[in-house]
């Protein structure tokens, strides 16, 4: 295996950062150290930062500068918006709805809301993961305070209607929430368009550093604090900014914005290679998500009578690395919810590979999995009391 | 994270396949839960003369079959039913917690197979 045949295809689980953000981020942390609360010219250059920050990023998602917040990450921006949500409007009712399809925060946060007495519901998605808007229809309702449906899944790629369900739970005057995580920098985010409340906003997912993120929250919109202190962020979510951090998120978003057509263009090309490529050359395997309304970057293919642990340890191997559906290679023991409310039964669940792109995979890479992946499953299939003869 | 020897038991692992004329033969697990195994044996003056394994499942599956045939390989049958789960997990450097329970059934496999083996001669 040479070097240059390498192939990283796990960008939804982390993303390198783009040296032109890490140049950012450096001025930040060793020239313009100040804090944005000072009041002197080391604080304001910290203050001018954050203002241009919020441009960028607001401007990102066609929003209003004002409109942003930024925060640790996307799982404290889900907190934010799903408890601070609810809690500044819990007059409005007692139920929330998700998707059965959500992150792993979002749905670990609904659960947290039970307890705190509100009822949670789940709207179904059809074979593609798509959420069905006439299940979301009959759910929503008068006592609904919160709707929050993904704008695209990670796993799957599915891109979900965020502007039909936001309709919906504005016509029981409910709030609108959307993780736009994994759509950051592959397809176009406009809350005006979607008429969202509340956009949780990633940083690492356009190439920018771990550790911050951002909400938008629609003017007029209110939020409860979840973080208490010196009333940083519109008092929305105090602590010192992460200067650096937000300012090299916000040169991602910038990145994002001039490069992103072009981007998605090539990685949709590489995905519809990679996905046509490997259903071809072995049978028994079936793509996962949305034929075509899907994430430029993620190919998710099922592959049946193995397990996915065993294929991510051999493809590693060869120097291909990307994720799996399976519960083995999950902290839970479960298979992937996600599959499963897609319909898929657990063993068919347990076979399914990930694949997300990146600006640093190439059709080289892409060739090169498609010609290692048929040894790979063979070996695995000739081993395992599930495959049948013809196969073996 | 596993050990250097589950990742060579999983790459390289022993006595893999089906025996069509196997004395006894023991199956754990199902693909639901994303782990089954079967074992095979040859039994010969009631010691374990060939052992083989087929198995659906992750590395630490795949692994723990494998290190558990070369453990029983020879062994009379009394002692290849004192083989047990910690015996196959210690002979490989150990297992991350998670895989004890779930991926670790091999020794399971191999006690069913020799029960099997027992049932039939009765027969």
């Amino acid at each position: 295996m040479s070097d240059n045949l390498k192939a990283y295809m796990d960008n939804g689980a982390g993303k390198p950062v783009d040296p032109r953000v890490l140049d950012e981020m450096n001025l930040y942390h060793t020239e313009f150290y100040g804090n944005p609360a000072s009041f002197h010219s080391k604080g304001f250059e910290a203050l001018t930062a954050l203002k241009t920050a919020r441009e960028r990023v607001s401007s990102l998602i066609n929003a209003d500068p004002k409109e942003i917040i930024f925060t640790s990450g996307s799982t404290e921006a889900n907190n934010l918006a799903l408890i601070g949500g609810v809690r500044r409007y819990k007059k409005r009712g007692t139920k929330v709805v998700i998707s059965a399809v959500e992150h792993i925060s979002v749905i670990n946060i609904t659960k947290k809301l039970t307890r705190e007495g509100f009822t949670v519901q789940l709207c179904p998605v059809d074979e593609h993961g798509v959420i069905k808007l006439s299940e979301l229809e009959k759910l929503v309702d008068d006592d609904t305070v919160m709707v929050s449906i993904m704008t695209a899944n990670g796993e799957i790629g599915t891109i979900q209607p965020i502007k039909e369900a936001a309709e919906i739970a504005h016509s029981h005057e409910a709030l609108f929430h959307t993780d736009a995580t994994a759509a950051m920098g592959q397809i176009d985010l406009d809350v005006r368009h979607s008429d969202v409340d509340y956009m949780t906003l990633s940083s690492n997912d356009m190439y920018g550093p771990r550790g911050v993120g951002a909400l938008y929250i629609k003017i007029g919109i209110r939020i409860t604090p979840l973080m208490i202190g010196g009333g940083q962020e519109q008092g929305v979510r105090s602590g010192t900014e992460n200067v650096a951090g937000i300012m090299a998120m916000s040169k991602a978003a910038e990145i994002a914005q001039e490069e992103m057509a072009e981007e998605s263009g090539r990685l949709s090309e590489l995905r519809d290679a990679l996905i046509k490529g490997l259903l071809e050359v072995i049978p028994e395997s079936y793509l996962n998500g949305h034929p075509m309304n899907r994430l430029p970057n993620n190919a998710n293919i099922r592959y049946s009578f193995i397990e996915g642990e065993a294929l991510i340890m051999s493809l590693d191997d060869v120097g291909v690395q990307l994720s799996s559906g399976s519960a083995c290679a999950a902290k839970t023991l479960e298979p992937s919810h996600t599959l499963l409310a897609c319909g898929l039964k657990h063993e068919e669940a347990h076979g399914s590979l990930v694949f997300t792109l990146g600006k640093n995979n190439n059709r080289r890479q892409v060739d090169y999995v498609i010609q290692e992946m048929p040894g790979i499953v063979h070996r695995l299939r000739a081993m395992s009391p599930l495959t049948p003869e013809e196969l073996r | 994270m596993y050990s250097e020897k589950v990742l060579k038991h999983f790459k390289e692992p022993k006595n893999v396949g089906e025996m069509k004329d196997a004395d006894g033969m023991g199956t754990v697990g199902n693909p639901v839960c994303g782990d089954m195994m079967s074992m095979y044996i040859k039994v010969k003056d009631d010691t374990i003369e060939n052992i083989s394994f087929k198995t659906f499942g992750c590395g630490a599956a795949i692994a723990t079959s494998s290190m558990t045939t070369e453990l029983a390989k020879g062994k009379t049958l009394d002692e290849a039913m004192d083989i047990t789960r910690q015996d196959v997990a210690n002979a490989l450097d150990g297992l991350p917690p998670v895989k004890m329970h779930c991926s670790n059934l091999a020794a399971d496999a191999l006690h069913e197979a020799i029960k099997n083996y027992k049932e039939n001669k009765e027969k």
